[in-house]
């Protein structure tokens, strides 16, 4: 058996072509990996750009139509070339196979095809920005009437959002398939990491809820090419209905972003505690339930459109629901850290400010779940404040966090941890003076996506702004250190296991070979189980 | 190990099915989104749907149900008879299915070709003069009539993949979850017929 | 892993209860063109979605054989089809409540 890495193997193909034709996970997911870093980067720079042109009232750098553009592509480019694919498709091809003791996913081939998806769809969104109409300014929300009316390239956007659509379903197929049918003996459901169980309460809503959005999508191609009429009011259509199908969806996609994120928590504090997670079962069932319970709240995104009140008041409600699982992992994360022995590298660090970071962005969301506060809020910087806490401090965090907890074994490197900590610490300053600021800004009423403001608000947009250069400072040391120890001759490494992990992929070599397992395992315990250290033993 | 960069696993044919069946529940809720549409505008306009229904053929309508029907019936009967190894006899009724579905659509060719000629299309002449409510009836019609059709476009490509595999020996008698999950395929687009049916030719 | 005898499961190879399924399917086809005929009201959706729904649990359970296959199967379809009721449901808590002077 080979021990080659799957990096340098020569399969069938050579080069680039033996990247871009592989059907190996491992591969597949470093293919992401670098569409993904990408795409984050360039929806970051229109970020940039536009916090720029916020930092003082009426045009500073560029124009009305333009702005509008930006935000538009920001969130589509964050949202589902980044956020969306994200963990699933980078730590999850990489590592849910070998976490569960196998070859590779029960689909190489489908797993291939997702990313032909992805970037089928990538491209298409990079066309819509200079063909016909110019870039969509509709926001990522596409809203009906004016997607319908707008003569920027709409039709092309959202047929590039179908296509990465089929990118995610694929993904979630193939990874319930695999956590079915590719456990190594001995790994029952409830031996599995915790990181599955994520990954297979994302997968079911990437199966269930995708098409949603896929079909709504597809009628406002429809709309705007031969004016059917389903959702224009003029034709006899139903606005609010169009708002209904996309919620349907994009509700429960946050928990598509959030969920793998969750479980990748759920791995690295019992590696850095020393200690078995608290709860096991509880967290699981968590996932399970927040996905299921993420379907029945998308009406609190609809709060003042005009739907009934008997409707508002039930999805409040189920709104607060659905907190409660959540809550019950932040539990028992900071329970698994009591009277731990823990070893706070930069993995962890991402991890503790994900914790308090995420806590604030929930928290906030429940401000906004209630039905009085949210009528204030709503449409106010407020919102955008929530969902970069819960989304950006949540998800991406978590993504440049997995990075970090992993790097070794992906690509059999160390990297410089004391700049990586001091990046992280940077990156929480900047991200806390550019939202934090948001959340007052948004309370004293400042709308969202609005160009121009009344004066009063600018010395909080300048505040953001300088905030926004802070965390992107953050975010550029973190890049760059990583990728320094990527380049470097000096930082190779061939440790197995270098945080002490003990989980499948800390036992396969650095980097992993083609088949990951030369045997495949056999497994007798939980993935947490450390038979040296007892649980309760402070000293150590 | 130097050739495919593909791991060596064993078939799973258990695990194939499963695909499918999760492919086919995102069709049921591509197909889900429009259903819900199409009860939210018919609790909307009622009496309107039931006016703009009355241009629709039941007899037609009916026939291509039983088409339908048919054809999965004989999709059932081919993959028993392909592990039976009566290849011969599997491919006869895989291209009875294959006639029946493209019986299907010369139908619903005629049926839109009717439409259009009198005006009953997105901005066509006769629309103006129709109310909201049969407005959105006939986008909805056209719009899930013709999803449909494209999917039986699909699953009849599907069927005839199958039937080469067979001929070529890469679907046998031991080796067949290949043509089952076409079956599928092709059973889930004779099951939203089922329902499209009664909802738009049988609203009296 | 390797499960090369799923076909195990369909010891009858036999034609005749398909067939029989299938004259089910045409019989409330029939049934359910032939009721479109009378006026049943505010009944008519109802009645018509429940022939449906059996007809669908006839191709369901015997053509597509969940009837007989691995419960897995029949767990996957009901998780599927809770969530697209729900969908419904909670859209139509809207609906029914927007419009009052109906």
């Amino acid at each position: 058996m080979e021990n080659v890495s799957y990096l340098e193997y020569k399969g069938k193909h050579k080069g680039l072509l033996g990247w871009i034709l592989s059907t190996d996970h491992k591969r597949i997911a470093i293919l992401y990996l670098v569409s993904l870093i990408v795409f984050f980067l360039v929806a970051m720079t229109f970020g940039f750009l536009m916090r720029f042109e916020m930092l003082s009232p009426g045009r500073t750098i560029m124009d009305p139509q333009t702005y509008n553009a930006l935000f538009t592509l920001h969130g589509v480019i964050m949202i589902f070339l980044f956020i969306i694919p994200g963990i699933p498709a980078v730590f999850g091809n990489f590592f849910l196979p070998i976490m569960l003791g196998a070859k590779d996913v029960s689909f190489p081939r489908l797993n291939l095809l997702s990313w032909y998806f992805y970037i089928f769809g990538a491209f298409l969104v990079l066309v819509s920005l200079f063909v016909g109409g110019g870039p969509i300014d509709t926001g990522w929300t596409f809203y009906v009437p004016y997607s319908l009316r707008t003569q920027t390239n709409v039709s092309l956007a959202v047929f590039a959002a179908f296509v990465l659509g089929f990118s995610s379903i694929l993904t979630g197929l193939n990874f319930i398939v695999t956590i079915h049918r590719m456990r190594c003996p001995g790994m029952g459901w409830f031996k599995m990491p915790l990181f599955s169980w994520g990954l297979y309460s994302t997968a079911w809503i990437q199966v269930l809820a995708t098409p949603i959005i896929g079909i709504t999508l597809l009628l406002i191609i429809l709309e705007r090419f031969f004016g059917i009429g389903i959702f224009d009011p003029a034709l006899g259509g139903d606005p609010l209905l169009y708002q209904h199908l996309f919620w349907i969806y994009s509700h429960p996609a946050v928990y598509i972003m959030i969920l793998p994120a969750m479980g990748l928590v759920s791995e690295i504090i019992p590696t850095f505690a020393k200690k078995d997670i608290f709860g096991y079962g509880p967290i699981a069932m968590s996932s399970l339930a927040i996905a299921f319970l993420g379907y029945l709240v998308w009406g609190h995104h609809m709060f003042s459109s005009g739907i009934s009140d008997t409707s508002r008041a039930i999805f409040s409600f189920l709104t607060f629901v659905v907190a409660i699982p959540t809550g019950v992992k932040v539990f028992n994360w900071v329970a698994t850290l009591y009277k731990a022995s823990i070893d706070a590298r930069a993995p962890f660090w991402f991890v503790v400010a994900f914790i308090i970071i995420f806590s604030i962005g929930g928290l906030t969301g429940l401000v906004l779940g209630s039905l009085n506060t949210d009528i204030h809020l709503t449409d106010t910087y407020f919102v955008v404040a929530h969902f970069h806490y819960v989304m950006f401090g949540g998800m991406g965090l978590l993504f440049f966090g997995g990075l970090h907890y992993w790097f070794p074994k992906m690509f059999g490197k160390t990297y410089n941890e004391k700049v990586a900590k001091f990046g992280t610490l940077i990156f929480v300053i900047g991200f806390n003076g550019l939202y934090f600021t948001m959340f007052i800004m948004g309370y004293l009423g400042m709308p969202r996506r609005y160009y121009d403001y009344l004066p009063e608000y600018e010395i909080y947009h300048i505040i953001a702004t300088v905030g926004s250069w802070i965390m992107i400072a953050g975010i550029l040391i973190i890049v760059i250190n990583l990728f320094k120890a990527l380049l470097s001759k000096d930082r190779k490494t061939t440790e197995m296991n270098p945080w002490g992990g003990t989980t499948l992929e800390w036992t396969v070599p650095s980097p992993p070979p083609l088949e990951n397992f030369d045997v495949i395992p056999t497994v007798t315990h939980g993935p947490y189980y450390r038979p040296n250290l007892i649980k309760s033993e402070k000293s150590h | 190990m130097s050739n495919e960069a593909v791991a060596h696993v064993h078939r799973d044919d258990e695990g194939s099915k499963m695909g499918m069946w999760l492919f086919l529940f995102t069709e049921l809720l591509l197909f889900g989104g429009m259903f819900i549409l199409y009860a939210s505008y018919r609790f909307m306009y009622p009496d309107a749907f039931k006016v703009a229904a009355m241009q629709l053929d039941t007899l037609i309508g009916a026939v291509n149900t039983i088409l339908l029907l048919t054809s999965s019936l004989s999709v059932v009967i081919a993959i028993i008879a392909l592990r039976k190894n009566q290849k011969t006899f599997s491919i006869y009724m895989l291209m009875f299915t294959v006639v029946a579905g493209g019986a299907f659509l010369v139908n619903k060719y005629f049926e839109w070709s009717a439409k259009f000629h009198h005006g009953i299309y997105p901005k066509g002449p006769a629309m103006a003069d129709m109310s909201d409510g049969e407005n959105v009836f006939f986008g909805l019609y056209y719009v899930m009539t013709g999803l449909h059709a494209l999917h039986i476009v699909v699953g009849l490509v599907f069927i005839l993949f199958m039937v080469y595999f067979i001929i070529k020996d890469k679907q046998t008698a031991d080796n067949n979850q290949k043509l089952e999950n076409a079956g599928l395929y092709w059973h889930l687009v004779d099951i939203i017929w089922i329902f499209l049916f009664p909802l738009f030719y049988l609203i009296h | 892993m390797s499960d090369n005898h799923s076909n195990a499961h369909h010891e009858h190879l036999g034609y005749g209860l398909y067939i029989l399924v299938w004259a089910g399917l045409v019989g409330l086809t029939t049934i359910t063109v032939a009721l479109a005929g009378f006026n049943l009201a505010s009944l008519t959706i109802v009645v018509a979605m429940a022939i449906a729904v059996v007809k669908s649990l006839l191709v369901t359970n015997y053509f597509m054989h969940v009837k007989t296959d691995s419960g897995v199967f029949k767990i996957f379809i009901f998780v599927c089809l809770a969530i697209f009721l729900t969908m419904i449901v909670l859209t139509f808590f809207d609906l029914t409540y927007r419009f009052p002077l109906k």
